[in-house]
């Protein structure tokens, strides 16, 4: 074989075969650089989670301190503290710990001293009130007559209970879901299974231009609009509510449950309802009891994705919702769910602080929820897809 | 009718034979019934669409005018006479097309790499679709709480840490309309991905093959085979994406928007006015909400029409290229 | 241009793999392969395959459906690289050299051994840009040469009365044969050594199918020719040496010819004449 390589001519073998990749350079580099921006967009995926996660870490690992109550620390004890131990007693993350010059923390001390001592004596004042039984379970809080359920970060002592706020979401959820739902699934049956095809073509595109509507859009129309109709209509006490929020948010999980549905109803062989059919079925029976049961494990997704999609829903219930947190099961009191609050909060808060903290305590709560609820569906969906096609 | 032979196969919508009506006859009021609530709630969810269309129009129109929408609210934004939407649909238009220059190139490649070259059996590759797919679920305001941890805070402090950074005062660690964009870049990420794959998986293996078998490079195939053919597809993924974050409000709350500015952003590192947030400021802080409603509504009207027009234009493109497909195989 | 210089192969030709044909080749040999098996993945698709490809003559591999015939041939350009779950033992080697081995440069493999495909794939582009993209893969530039050579390959195709006319319109307008004769000029206009075909004809009519019947003789003379069919006949007509292949072996290996007339194993001559099971 020696001799054939020589009379190539070439040092690369037969007719240049043999040069490897070193002959492309540019190339190499392209998908290298494919590879990485990939990578790090895939990373940014991952990171999310993670960035999110990782400002609640003290909050979940029970490192946070909330309690108010400190024994005032003398100027001279101040030179001998920890710098961390400092930081926590003045509220400081270490970043600003960092930016902080000596002159400054001096003031910072002399305030905290007087913040101390024109505290009033509270025997709440030195419970760690982010540490999770107050996170979760009641508590009878100085000045109420039972254990309740209190979110209310910015006041004397700072309360962190989730529990209304986390009835509030599903509250808000639940009525958009019983409005939504309903009526999706029978524009869905309709729209893939009844209507002449001609009008189907007009149909979907129109209900999914609902998906087009900004949420805050819905908001201001909840607000200004619905919630006076409503309220004139059924005369209640609270012109912002849970029954109006869950409507508008309603109007924002219809074109997901309908265009999950309709794609599920559609994936059903056509040959199920032409069997059906022939044996004497009429249209409607053929939708009923053939194809929608086939493709109950979609709609079923449809509606865990609906469910997903509202529970995640900020603009509309920060707008419509009245955000009171109260513990009510009643769709007519005002009602602050998960997302507003993050949304009305956030941005008075320290970062680095409990609140701070707190807030993406719930961010990561709802992350992990939605998520969970995305894959749910996706799996199903996928199950569904794989059997009938299969059986098909 | 004419008497029909009984067909066994016939299309949703195409008539059924008379034979079947004529046994069914008793069933027939359960079939109106049937179909009439179906539709009925088809068309009350079109009706409501409606009302929230028509009530936005004929309310907004009014307050609606060529001052209004290229003046400055540099006197008043809450005074019905002055106010102007200019610097918000500049903020808007700024942070989108800002945030298209990062998601639609790093969208495209994450694309092409999870097609064409992440092995498809891998679980690895699995695991990151499903992750990517569900991102497309996850609540803006968790992209909000991201942009703020990651980009403000770790990638600013470092920034700040740096030699960029200069002076006591935070220079990139602070809301700015760079890291609103890029935050919406991430959040809208999944839409490129998503759209770019399927175009790409749409083209016939046999082109590639048939650029390989030439002697093409990969890099070749893809570049000058596969991406030209993907092009609607990409097209349509960038302008969906644009058209969802441009009416988002949660993810840049804290990331960049500014209640009210004096100027236009000038820099990567100042906020900006936003319509979307502007909306939301004129129905929860106006101190006269009966004197503002003008305004208010003609906001949300260039708001819409912004969004219903880019909306459009990425429906006009899919359906061009379905047809470009169809004749394609 | 690359040269059409026939690889000198006598050195390969030299080591001779056990179960060789009868008849010693008479020509200096471009490919063969050595033990050649194949796996997708858990099933074995290619059985041990020793067989050897001759200079500029046609080869034709007949077999039922399934049997691996394709497969084999996408071996010789790699094209099974695409394939995530392929696995390959064995030697494959072309102008002597193994194209699996480790500094083997794939691309520049596939530019000495083109491919023609069951299914026309002509590219979503102008005719005239079909072929062009396939010159500027190997670095031509200069408009009027490659506005030559694209003449030249559709001659050489017998398209070029047919497309003049039109060479700036899509490819995709043009009729199943004339996109599958198009699809032979953009692999005959990179001159490469080898032109492998995967039933080239089996989507087209009787008067497509014998022109391009016509055309593989006409390009024998100077390209070596491998090319799967199911039609007897055709391989008949146009090969020279056939292969016979049954559940992914090589079963026999001879001159046309003897396949046709006198093979010498029961199940060639059973698919051979029809009465395969
Ligand atoms: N991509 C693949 N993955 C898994 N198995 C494959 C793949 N391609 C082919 N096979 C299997 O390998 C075997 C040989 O296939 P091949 O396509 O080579 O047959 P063939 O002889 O070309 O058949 P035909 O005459 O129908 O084209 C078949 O059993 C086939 O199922
Ligand atoms: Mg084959």
């Amino acid at each position: 074989m020696a001799e054939s390589r020589q009379t190539s001519g070439r040092s690369h073998g037969w007719m240049g075969l043999r040069r490897g990749h070193q002959a492309r350079p540019l190339e190499w580099l392209g998908e290298k650089a494919i590879l990485g921006v990939s990578l790090s967009a895939i990373l940014m995926v991952f990171l999310i989670f993670l960035f999110v996660a990782r400002e609640s870490l003290p909050v979940l690992l029970g490192l946070a301190d909330s309690g108010v109550y400190h024994e005032p620390v003398s100027l001279e004890e101040m030179a001998r503290m920890p710098r961390g131990e400092l930081a926590d007693y003045l509220d400081l993350s270490a970043a600003e710990m960092e930016r902080m010059d000596e002159a400054t923390l001096k003031l910072l001390m002399e305030v905290k001293a007087e913040e101390i001592a024109a505290a009033p004596e509270d025997k709440d004042a030195r419970i760690n009130t982010v540490s999770w039984p107050y996170l979760l379970l009641p508590h009878q809080w100085t000045g109420y007559d039972k254990p309740e359920f209190i979110w209310q970060p910015v006041s004397a002592i700072h309360k962190y209970n989730v529990v209304p706020l986390f009835i509030g979401s599903l509250k808000a959820t639940l009525v958009a879901l019983l409005f939504a739902v309903p009526l999706s699934l029978a524009a869905a049956i309709y729209v893939s299974q009844l209507a002449a095809p001609r009008t189907r073509e007009l149909l979907k595109p129109a209900i999914e231009m609902l998906a087009g509507i900004p949420s805050v859009v819905l908001g201001f129309f909840a607000l200004i609009v619905l919630a006076t109709v409503l309220q004139n209509t059924f005369g209640y006490q609270s012109r912002l509510n849970a029954l109006v929020a869950g409507i508008a948010l309603g109007f924002a999980i219809i074109p997901v449950v309908f265009s999950i549905a309709e794609d599920a109803l559609t994936s059903v062989p056509r040959s199920y309802t032409q069997a059906a059919l022939a044996l004497g079925a009429s249209k409607w029976q053929a939708a009923w009891k053939v194809v929608l049961p086939a493709a109950i494990p979609g709609v079923f997704a449809a509606v865990v994705l609906g469910f997903g999609r509202a529970i995640g829903e900020t603009m509309i219930v920060l707008m419509a919702s009245g955000n009171a947190s109260i513990v009510s099961w009643n769709i007519l009191d005002s009602t602050r769910t998960i997302t507003a609050t993050i949304a009305a909060e956030l941005a008075e808060t320290v970062v680095g602080g409990h609140h701070y903290r707190m807030l993406f305590l719930l961010g990561t709560l709802l992350f992990a929820v939605t998520f969970a609820s995305n894959l749910v569906a996706d799996l199903i969906i996928h199950r569904l897809k794989a059997r009938l096609e299969g059986k098909a | 009718m004419d008497v029909q032979t009984p067909q066994l196969h016939f299309e949703p919508g195409e008539r059924e034979p008379e034979l079947i009506h004529f046994r069914a006859k008793s069933r027939d009021w359960a079939s109106c019934l049937f179909t009439g609530l179906t539709g009925l709630a088809t068309w009350l969810i079109l009706g409501m669409l409606g009302v929230i269309l028509v009530n936005i129009l004929v309310n907004g129109w009014t307050g609606l005018s060529w001052r209004f929408i290229i003046s400055n609210s540099d006197q008043d934004m809450f005074d019905v006479n002055k106010a102007g939407v200019l610097p918000m649909i500049v903020g808007t238009a700024a942070r989108v097309i800002l945030m298209t220059l990062f998601v639609i190139p790093v969208g495209v490649t994450t694309a092409i790499y999870l097609t064409e070259y992440a092995r498809t059996t891998s679980l690895l590759t699995r695991i990151i679709r499903g992750a990517v797919n569900n991102l497309a679920g996850v609540p803006s305001i968790v992209f909000g709480l991201f942009g703020l941890g990651f980009f403000i805070l770790f990638v600013g402090g470092l920034m700040d840490r740096s030699v960029l950074g200069g002076g006591p005062e935070p220079r990139w660690g602070k809301p700015a309309i760079l890291w609103a964009s890029l935050t919406l870049a991430v959040m809208t990420l999944p839409v490129v991905i998503v759209a770019t794959e399927e175009s790409l998986k749409a083209i016939p293996q046999g082109l590639r093959e048939a650029s390989l078998a030439l002697g093409a490079t990969k890099l070749q195939t893809i570049l000058q085979i596969v991406l030209p053919q993907a092009m609607p597809g990409i097209m349509t993924g960038g302008i969906l994406s644009v058209s969802r974050a441009a009416g988002e409000v949660a993810p840049i709350l804290f990331t960049g928007a500014a209640y009210y500015m004096a100027s236009y952003p000038k820099a990567l590192t100042d906020q900006f006015m936003d319509l979307g947030y502007h909306v939301f400021i004129l129905s929860t802080q106006s101190p006269n909400i009966e004197q503002t409603r003008p305004i208010l509504y003609a906001t949300v009207v260039v708001l819409l029409l912004l969004t219903f027009a880019l909306n459009f234009v990425a429906i006009l493109i899919r359906t061009r290229m379905r047809k470009q497909m169809r004749a394609l195989h | 241009m690359n040269s059409l210089m026939p690889p000198l192969a006598q050195g390969a030709a030299a080591a001779k793999p056990g179960g060789s044909p009868p008849q010693m080749p008479s020509r200096p040999m471009v490919m063969e392969t050595r033990g050649l098996s194949l796996y997708y993945g858990r099933t074995q698709a290619l059985k041990e395959i020793s067989i050897e490809i001759e200079e500029k003559i046609v080869t034709a591999f007949i077999g039922p459906s399934g049997c691996g015939k394709s497969t084999l041939l996408r071996c010789f350009n790699r094209m099974n690289d695409l394939i995530d779950s392929v696995r390959i033992d064995g030697q494959v080697l072309v102008g002597g050299y193994d194209i699996n081995g480790p500094d083997m440069d794939v691309i520049e493999l596939r530019k000495r051994v083109g491919m023609v495909f069951q299914r026309s794939n002509p590219f979503p582009k102008s005719i005239h840009e079909n072929i062009a993209f396939a010159l500027r893969l190997q670095g031509l530039r200069d408009r009027s040469t490659i506005d030559g050579i694209v003449e030249q390959s559709l001659r050489g195709a017998a398209l070029w009365d047919e497309v003049k006319d039109r060479l700036h319109t899509s490819a995709l307008g043009l009729s199943g044969g004339q996109q599958q004769r198009l699809c032979i000029a953009r692999a005959i206009a990179i001159k490469p050594t080898v032109i492998l075909m995967d039933e080239p004809a089996s989507a087209l009519d009787p008067i497509a199918t014998a022109r391009v019947e016509e055309l593989i003789l006409e390009l024998k003379k100077d390209f070596t020719i491998v090319i799967v069919t199911h039609n007897m006949q055709q391989a008949a007509r146009i090969s020279d040496r056939t292969a016979f292949f049954y559940l992914g072996a090589l079963v026999e290996y001879d001159t046309t010819q003897t396949i046709f007339t006198a093979p010498s194993k029961k199940q060639t001559e059973d698919y051979v004449t029809g009465r395969f099971g």
